[in-house]
């Protein structure tokens, strides 16, 4: 395995009185994809929110490619190519997918204000470029008939969709998804991981996802982290963590 | 270029001859688009004529020669539409397939056709493909289009389209090989079978029409000059490729006249494709045109209601007036002027919206549209025609001409179309543009052809007194009374039908002394009506039960009686009773086909009580039986319906059509 992209050592996070994470390392290798499981609360959402430096924890280092860092901010986090997408999907309602998905790429506008103001030269080449981008996301995920539809008028399944087209505009070195296929009937989950792999294996994204469909989570990832009341209680393949007998009793509610 | 034609007379009777003329004449004209990645990209003629000549050469090299099957499954694009010449300047024969259809349909037809190479447009379709082949020996190659998850895959018959043509263009830089394949192009006879187009098969197993390219091209020519088609034309190619309409309004015709075909996006996106190439020519079913004025008028039920008055009011002015302004008939300056407001602010941007803005001729086949319907595209300024024809006539055999256009009927007989109506009153014809055979079925051609080689279409028609053809039902349905009268059933189906009260009807009566009919009420719009009418009731068999109802359909049915005695053929076919059945039909309980279609003989059986209450003079009519569905489960269906009788409506002598 090669050398991780991320690594958390010891994390610990509360608010308050409240402990989200307790002591909490592992990794996420480069190319990987890695799921973070558990019951609701287990802390899995606080866990992204870390990665992504929209929480700050008390304790614990978090090393990402190589640089290890005390304090983020989430516009820096983006910066070095770490994008996310939401529980509840958070998108511009008014805006259309197009839309969307081009303020993906805002981080990679170059010029001014005043040259995108004026909509020329070098500012209007450089937007022909993000929009061509853009068009591969939109035909990546099969999206061309809803381009130009307001994302406020989308089914659910689809602005999940535009969701996760926007955070690929990023073009991510890491992806947060957090419960991509939430609330989704089986054919939509079924689309929704084939573009989660193929952004993974064809973009070369490495995902860490949110999932409560025990089966697409063991059908999808890599390697597993199981989270229960903000601590770690597995790690592994699959297969090590179906067998695990913590997961099995903290999933079935069994008394240890 | 003279020295071109100069090379013979033959030298456009084939597709590959002609893509190579129109290579020379309008080189620089579009011929195909293709809207990717949300812009659209044009190829002009002798691009495409370089491009589908690399991929014949490609073909060639993977061992395709004259006589040979190619099959083509897919949407429309332009690769795959050069993959059909390519085949045709090889000599071999291009077989389009359904790209809906599922395996074993298509695993039936390439077994029929016998293919040895594939082109299939993406992964669903190779899929398919791959879960066929061990059982398709002949088949030695499949390509694909699109490279989209097929990274994987790794069996050596499946390559990249692009990759074969790459390796044909390089080819061809080789002057030895231009040159021999410039000869296999001239060496190709328009007599030689051009294409196979498989029948959809929903009537029985489906069998390959073959056509050759000097009738097919013999018969775009004839209509190409019908409609006035020319190069500025253009057309958004969204038809099935297997479907002869595609291959004869946008590949033949396109080919002939030399205009573009634009290829949409995807099939979802296909009108919005539509509005903004905004095409000159267009064909599309009634149901497509049906779909369209329901989602305006919905959308006009969200406007507010300044809005939707202007609607209401300029949709009257057009109704009104409209066709007799569009068939330039006398009209009064004052509704001609109150016309031109209304083109300024609903009509023309109505259009926009729906893409007809630039439409030259447009053009309706398949069933019967019905007549409002009809006059409200006709009546905005839109070009809209019928025609009537079948894939063994290359599609047209009758159509009408621009001026004498009517939503009854579906046109005069094609140019140099023979037409003429068997004793039996089936349509037969032989037209330029017919086919040759079923590929490899004798006995079938033989079956479909009378000994003097009129083509038996199958429908029952008649003509009217302005010569129109008139297609009334499929000859196999239509029946007699006892009195000899003509009876089609589905013919006054389709009348009732056209009520939006009315869902579904079953005519009743071949043998019989009188027309009866069993109808259902349409729910959404007959319950709008009780609401309206402060009518309460809760359910379906409820409602249809209800005597104010009944007066309501009575009406309805009292209308088709007059319609009837209108036509001379038909008077004596009105309906003397009907009765409102206390079920829906469906499809799940056998009723009707996965189509739609009303399955006449099965419900008759069914509901045999009804119908012995109908010709039995009762007043009302009770049914309780346990019937089994489809899936072994059994229910029962229980109801009773009152029988309505109707005086039938004196024959009129029919008046005199204006004649435009």
């Amino acid at each position: 395995m090669k050398a991780p992209l991320l690594s958390l050592q010891n994390v610990s996070l509360a608010f308050g009185g409240v402990r989200a994470i307790s002591d909490v390392s592992f990794d996420i290798a480069e190319g990987e994809i890695r799921a973070i499981i558990g019951p609701n609360g287990a802390g899995k959402t606080s866990m992204l929110n870390v990665i992504n430096g929209f929480y700050h924890p008390q304790q614990g280092a978090i090393t990402y490619r190589g640089q290890t860092r005390k304090r983020m901010r989430p516009h820096a986090a983006a910066a070095q190519g770490i994008a996310r997408t939401f529980q509840n999907v958070a998108l511009f309602k008014g805006m259309t997918t197009l839309d969307n998905i081009m303020t993906g790429r805002g981080l990679k506008m170059h010029r001014g204000l005043f040259w995108q103001a004026l909509r020329h030269g070098p500012a209007l080449r450089e937007e022909i470029r993000h929009r061509e981008f853009c068009e591969e996301i939109i035909d990546f995920l099969e999206i061309e008939a809803i381009r130009k539809t307001p994302v406020g008028k989308l089914p659910y399944g689809l602005q999940k969709r535009v969701e996760l087209g926007r955070a690929l505009a990023m073009e991510p070195k890491l992806l947060l998804l957090d419960e991509p296929m939430a609330g989704m009937n089986r054919e939509e989950k079924e689309d929704m991981s084939r573009f989660i792999v193929d952004a993974n294996r064809r973009l070369g994204a490495t995902i860490a996802l949110i999932e409560h469909d025990i089966g697409v989570v063991m059908d999808l990832s890599d390697r597993v982290v199981v989270l229960e009341y903000g601590r770690k209680i597995a790690d592994g393949t699959p297969d090590e963590v179906k067998s695990d007998p913590k997961v099995i009793a903290a999933y079935l509610g069994v008394a240890h | 270029m003279a020295g071109a034609r100069a090379n013979g007379a033959n030298s456009d009777d084939t597709f590959a001859k002609l893509m190579r003329v129109n290579a020379w004449v309008r080189g620089e004209r579009p011929a195909y688009r293709l809207k990717e990645f949300g812009v659209w990209r044009t190829w002009t003629w002798s691009q495409a004529y370089q491009e589908t000549r690399a991929l014949a050469q490609g073909l060639a090299d993977l061992g395709i020669a004259s006589g040979d099957r190619v099959a083509i499954a897919g949407a429309n694009r332009p690769k795959l539409y050069w993959a059909v010449t390519a085949a045709q300047m090889l000599g071999a024969i291009p077989v389009p397939l359904y790209a809906d259809a599922v395996a074993e349909e298509i695993a039936a037809v390439l077994e029929i056709a016998g293919a040895r190479l594939i082109v299939a447009q993406d992964q669903e379709q190779v899929d398919k493909m791959m879960s066929i082949l061990p059982r398709l020996h002949a088949v030695k190659h499949v390509l694909y289009e699109e490279p989209r998850g097929l990274a994987d895959y790794d069996d050596p018959r499946l390559k990249s389209l692009d990759e074969v043509m790459a390796e044909g263009r390089k080819r061809l830089e080789d002057p030895a090989l231009a040159k021999a394949l410039d000869e296999t192009i001239a060496a190709g006879r328009g007599s030689d079978p051009s294409v196979i187009l498989f029948t959809s098969g929903t009537t029985g197993r489906s069998k390959g029409v073959v056509l050759t390219a000097e009738r097919c091209i013999a018969a775009a020519r004839d209509t190409v000059a019908f409609d006035n088609l020319t190069d500025r034309d253009e057309v958004l190619a969204y038809l099935p490729l297997a479907w002869v309409g595609d291959h004869y309004l946008n590949y033949a015709q396109g080919f002939v006249a030399g205009y573009c075909m634009a290829c949409p996006e995807s099939a979802a996106t296909a009108a919005e494709d539509l509005r903004e190439i905004g095409p000159s020519y267009h064909f599309a079913p009634p149901r497509v045109f049906e779909a369209l004025l329901t989602r305006v008028s919905i959308r006009m039920e969200d406007a507010g209601p300044f809005k939707r008055w202007l609607f209401r009011h300029f949709m009257d002015v057009a109704r009104r007036w409209g066709e007799k302004i569009v068939n330039r008939e006398p009209t009064p300056l004052g509704a001609r002027l109150h016309y031109a407001l209304g083109r300024l602010i609903i009509y023309e941007p109505l259009k926009n919206t729906l893409g007809f803005t630039r439409i030259r001729v447009a053009y309706t086949a398949g069933e019967a549209i019905g007549a409002e319907l009809f006059a409200f595209y006709r009546s905005l300024g839109l070009n809209l025609k019928q025609l009537y024809g079948q894939t063994e006539a290359f599609l047209y055999v009758t159509a009408q001409a621009d001026g004498a256009v009517r939503s009854d009927t579906v046109g005069t007989p094609a140019p140099h179309v023979q037409l003429r109506l068997s004793a039996e009153g089936e349509v037969q014809f032989k037209s330029p543009g017919m086919f040759v055979g079923y590929w490899r079925e004798p006995e079938k051609t033989a079956e479909a052809l009378t000994e003097d080689g009129f083509v038996k279409t199958g429908d029952a028609g008649f003509f009217e007194p302005d010569g129109q053809l008139k297609i009334v039902d499929r000859a196999k349905d239509v029946g007699r009374l006892a009195t000899g009268q003509l009876f089609a059933p589905k013919y006054i189906e389709n009348k009732l039908k056209f009520y939006a009260d009315i869902r579904e009807a079953v005519a009743l009566g071949a043998g019989r002394d009188f027309v009866t009919v069993m109808l259902n009420i349409e729910l959404a719009s007959v319950g709008n009506w009780a609401e309206r009418n402060g009518v309460s009731y809760a359910s379906y068999q409820e409602l249809a039960g209800h005597p104010q109802v009944a007066e309501l359909i009575r009406k309805h049915v009292e209308a088709v009686n007059r319609s009837l005695a209108q036509e001379p053929a038909m008077a004596g076919a009105q309906i003397r009773r009907f009765l409102i059945l206390p079920k829906e039909l469906e499809a799940d309980d056998g009723e009707l086909t996965r189509t739609q279609k009303v399955r006449r003989g099965f419900i008759a059986e069914r509901y045999a009580p009804l119908v012995e209450g109908l010709y039995g003079g009762a007043r009302e009519a009770a049914i309780s039986a346990e019937i089994t569905y489809e899936d072994g489960r059994k229910g029962r269906l229980e109801g009773r319906s009152v029988i309505h009788d109707l005086a039938p409506v004196a024959t009129k002598p029919l008046p005199a059509r204006a004649a435009a």
